[in-house]
């Protein structure tokens, strides 16, 4: 067990790719971090870098404190797992997993018993003779596992590692590696794809974008208080909204009508160089059928009338989607989005708009409907830049804020 | 004839025992029911299987008539005295051909300079082909130059190739004889041997080569990866990973090499012409057949020559069985 600094390290390519670029990011011991990004952001060439399966173009990294730039994979005491699970297909299940403990020359009753212990907790007991080929997807995931637990390393590094199996199975495998890595402990830098993998089994989320890191943190701050565009439109799902907002006499004209601005917010956009365009940004959730609200809290919010094109009942709330008019948000990071998710998933920048109300709303497909939204959640961002003006240290304020 | 009988009698004898002990009902359907678990086709299975015969059937019928006519006449002429040079003693003697060249030192020193040859060509070839393919595999810059100069010796027609050998050999004008102070290592047995492997290791060597290369690239980039991070230094990384991985595309690679080294000709045909005992089988047959004339003993001889490499592939084949990474095959049976 170990934690792992690394200190603005860089990945160049032969070809000149830059694939990384100045990561500074410190992993506390038996921390849980994990890496998502749009493909080809450089998730896996960091993780690659960390285990020393690809050289260090500058930067320094430290494992446990010591300086392992030049070390071989095989000196850094690191397991790795990967997407394709990498089973040695010539050996057995035990074979497998015993394989690094007989690289580290155990002796045959120390590598027995490991084996054994670590097929217990990942039931892989009955499956120790067969070889990979006859095993399912599952399966060789967990023995994937097994191969790296045995060793007990000072980190586990993991590379999608459940993106291979199916929806169902993949939740049964979250929980099994949450629990694994409590247990152990260890370490752990994992990359993913999956939305619910980034937000649930994490201590803290790690974003990145072209190679550069966007923002740390815990997956509920990275949630609440995104500090751009980027960050705001890649955590969430579905994603938040986002809407054009023309700055003129102190408001914000959009779609949804005429937004007030509060003291603080005001001072930042009177600068000489302000942005007279803005990115306004809400989430689903942050939507509610007029009818449904009380008093108090519509002083808080908005309210605006739109056509209703779809209404998906998910029992616990609905998803109902809206037209509305209005110019498009445009900018680099939502179309890199879009691209990344595939336009059908990634609605965020589109003319409709995703809201969440609750069960009890009676909004009809069709119809026009009244909807309030709440003013202390919205987020403003500069679209040039995508730095979101509304976040003042560390903290989303809403756009009222004095 | 007598030979032929027992075992079908045999057959008969044993299908009627069957038939009395379990009678005829129960018999049929058993049978039927094994062939059905043999091969449960449907009918879309059976279309997809005929129209594979057919797509096979031209081929298949050009094979017939270049190689299985010239065979099949190979095996009638060595089973007859017929000398060209005497055309009037032909006559059928049966097997009395084979007992002749099985019985003649001349074709066992043959067949042992061809088993020397091929056992020691191929296993160079095969360590000088793997290290070349890894070369060749791992080249990120000039990939295509290096391939290219890696290929040029296969590219060479072989008697090209072994006259230049010959020239560099022959004493007062060949440069290699010369690096040895202008011996003649080209009138000598042991010294003619090694010139002959060497002239064929040089020339296959990038064949084989290539066929490693394509096992090479079986081998899957994260299967190095989590060998390296589990902790395998490059040297366990080539033997316990890679070399089992590759195991099918190695045994293609020798099996193909293995049946063209033991039919080794052209150089020797140019390098010693068979002097000095350096004669392949094939060159004893050639020079039985071709020069002396004597269709019997050189069909004989070939006929030799071709059981000798069934047996290779035979051999080969049955090895492939179990050779696919991942089967378990072996457990299985
Ligand atoms: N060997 C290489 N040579 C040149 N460029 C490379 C090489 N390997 C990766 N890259 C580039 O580096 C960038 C980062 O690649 P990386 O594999 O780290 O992406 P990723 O974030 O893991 O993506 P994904 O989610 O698709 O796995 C990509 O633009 C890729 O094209
Ligand atoms: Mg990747």
């Amino acid at each position: 067990m170990a934690d792992i600094v690394l200190d603005k390290v860089s990945k160049k390519f032969p070809d000149g790719t830059v694939a990384v670029q100045d990561v500074d990011l410190e992993i506390a011991d038996g921390e849980f971090v994990i890496l998502v990004g749009p493909s080809g952001c450089g998730k896996s060439t960091t993780l690659n870098m960390i285990a020393g399966l690809e050289d260090i173009s500058s930067g320094e990294l430290r494992i446990a404190g010591q300086r392992v730039n030049d070390k071989a994979p095989r000196d850094r005491d690191i397991a790795m797992v990967f997407q394709s699970y990498a089973l040695y297909p010539n050996m057995t299940v035990r074979e497998n997993m015993a394989f690094p403990l007989r690289l580290a020359k155990l002796d045959r009753a120390t590598i027995d018993a490991k084996v054994d212990e670590a097929a217990k907790v990942l039931e892989l007991t009955p499956l120790l003779d067969r070889k990979p080929a006859n095993l399912s997807g599952g399966q060789r995931q967990r023995v994937a596992m097994g191969r790296a637990i045995v060793r007990q390393p000072k980190a586990f590094l993991m590379d999608e590692p459940l993106s291979n199996l199916d929806a169902k199975l993949r939740v049964q495998m979250r929980t099994v590696v949450s629990r694994l890595q409590k247990q152990l402990g260890t370490t752990t830098v994992y990359v993913t794809h999956d939305q619910t993998e980034a937000m649930t089994l994490g201590d803290r989320v790690v974003i990145m974008r072209g190679g550069a890191v966007q923002q740390v943190g815990p997956p509920q701050e990275l949630y609440d208080h995104p500090r751009n565009l980027f960050v705001a439109g890649f955590i969430g799902s579905p994603s938040m909204n986002f809407l054009h907002a023309a700055v003129s006499e102190g408001r914000l004209r959009t779609a949804l009508g005429d937004v007030a601005i509060g003291d603080r917010l005001r001072r930042q956009i009177e600068g000489a160089d302000a942005p007279r365009e803005l990115i306004l940004g809400i989430r689903p959730e942050h939507f509610e059928d007029a009818e449904l609200i009380d008093e108090e809290t519509r002083r808080r919010g908005m309210e605006f009338d739109a056509p209703v094109d779809i209404v998906e009942s998910m029992g616990s709330d609905k998803y109902v989607y809206f037209t509305v008019e209005g110019e498009r948000a445009t900018a680099a990071e939502l179309e890199e989005l879009a691209a990344d998710a595939g336009a059908a998933d990634f609605a965020g920048a589109g003319s409709s708009l995703v809201t969440r109300l609750s069960a009890e709303s009676a909004v009809r497909e069709g119809e026009n409907r009244r909807v309030w939204f709440n003013l202390d959640k919205i987020h403003l961002f500069d679209p040039s830049t995508g730095r979101n003006l509304t976040l003042h240290e560390g903290r989303a304020a809403g756009a009222l804020a004095d | 004839m007598s030979i032929n009988a027992t075992p079908t009698g045999a057959d008969v004898a044993a299908d009627e025992t069957a038939t009395r002990s379990t009678g005829r009902h129960a018999a049929v359907p058993a049978q039927r029911a094994g062939r059905r678990a043999k091969a449960p086709l449907s009918e879309n299975k059976r279309a997809e299987r005929r129209l594979g015969w057919l797509l096979c059937a031209p081929a298949a019928l050009v094979m017939v008539l270049v190689t299985a006519y010239p065979i099949l006449y190979s095996v009638w002429l060595s089973l007859q005295r017929f000398d060209l040079r005497f055309p009037d003693q032909r006559e059928f003697i049966g097997l009395d051909n084979y007992v002749t060249v099985l019985t003649n030192q001349f074709w066992w020193t043959a067949f042992g300079v061809t088993a020397l040859i091929t056992v020691v060509t191929v296993a160079i070839e095969l360590v000088l082909g793997m290290g070349l393919a890894l070369i060749m595999h791992r080249t990120l810059v000039g990939r295509g130059i290096v391939r290219t100069a890696a290929l040029i010796p296969y590219g060479i027609v072989t008697v090209v190739a072994a006259f230049s050998w010959r020239y560099a050999w022959t004493p007062g004008t060949g440069y290699l004889a010369n690096v040895f102070d202008g011996s003649a290592p080209l009138t000598e047995r042991a010294s003619s041997l090694a010139i002959i492997m060497l002239a064929e290791i040089w020339k296959t060597t990038p064949f084989m080569a290539l066929l490693l290369m394509a096992g090479l690239a079986l081998v899957p980039e994260d299967l190095l990866k989590a060998a390296s991070t589990d902790g395998a230094t490059s040297w366990q990384r080539f033997t316990k990973v890679m070399l089992p991985v590759m195991k099918p595309a190695i045994l293609v690679a020798l099996l193909f090499r293995t049946l063209d080294a033991f039919r080794v000709f052209d150089n020797i045909f140019v390098l010693t012409a068979g002097g000095n005992e350096t004669s392949s089988v094939s060159m004893l047959a050639y020079n039985n057949l071709i020069r002396g004339l004597n269709l019997g003993i050189g069909s004989t001889m070939s006929v030799l020559i071709f059981i000798a490499v069934a047996i290779i592939a035979f051999v080969f084949v049955k090895l492939f069985g179990t050779a696919a990474p991942g089967s378990d095959d072996g457990e299985r049976r």
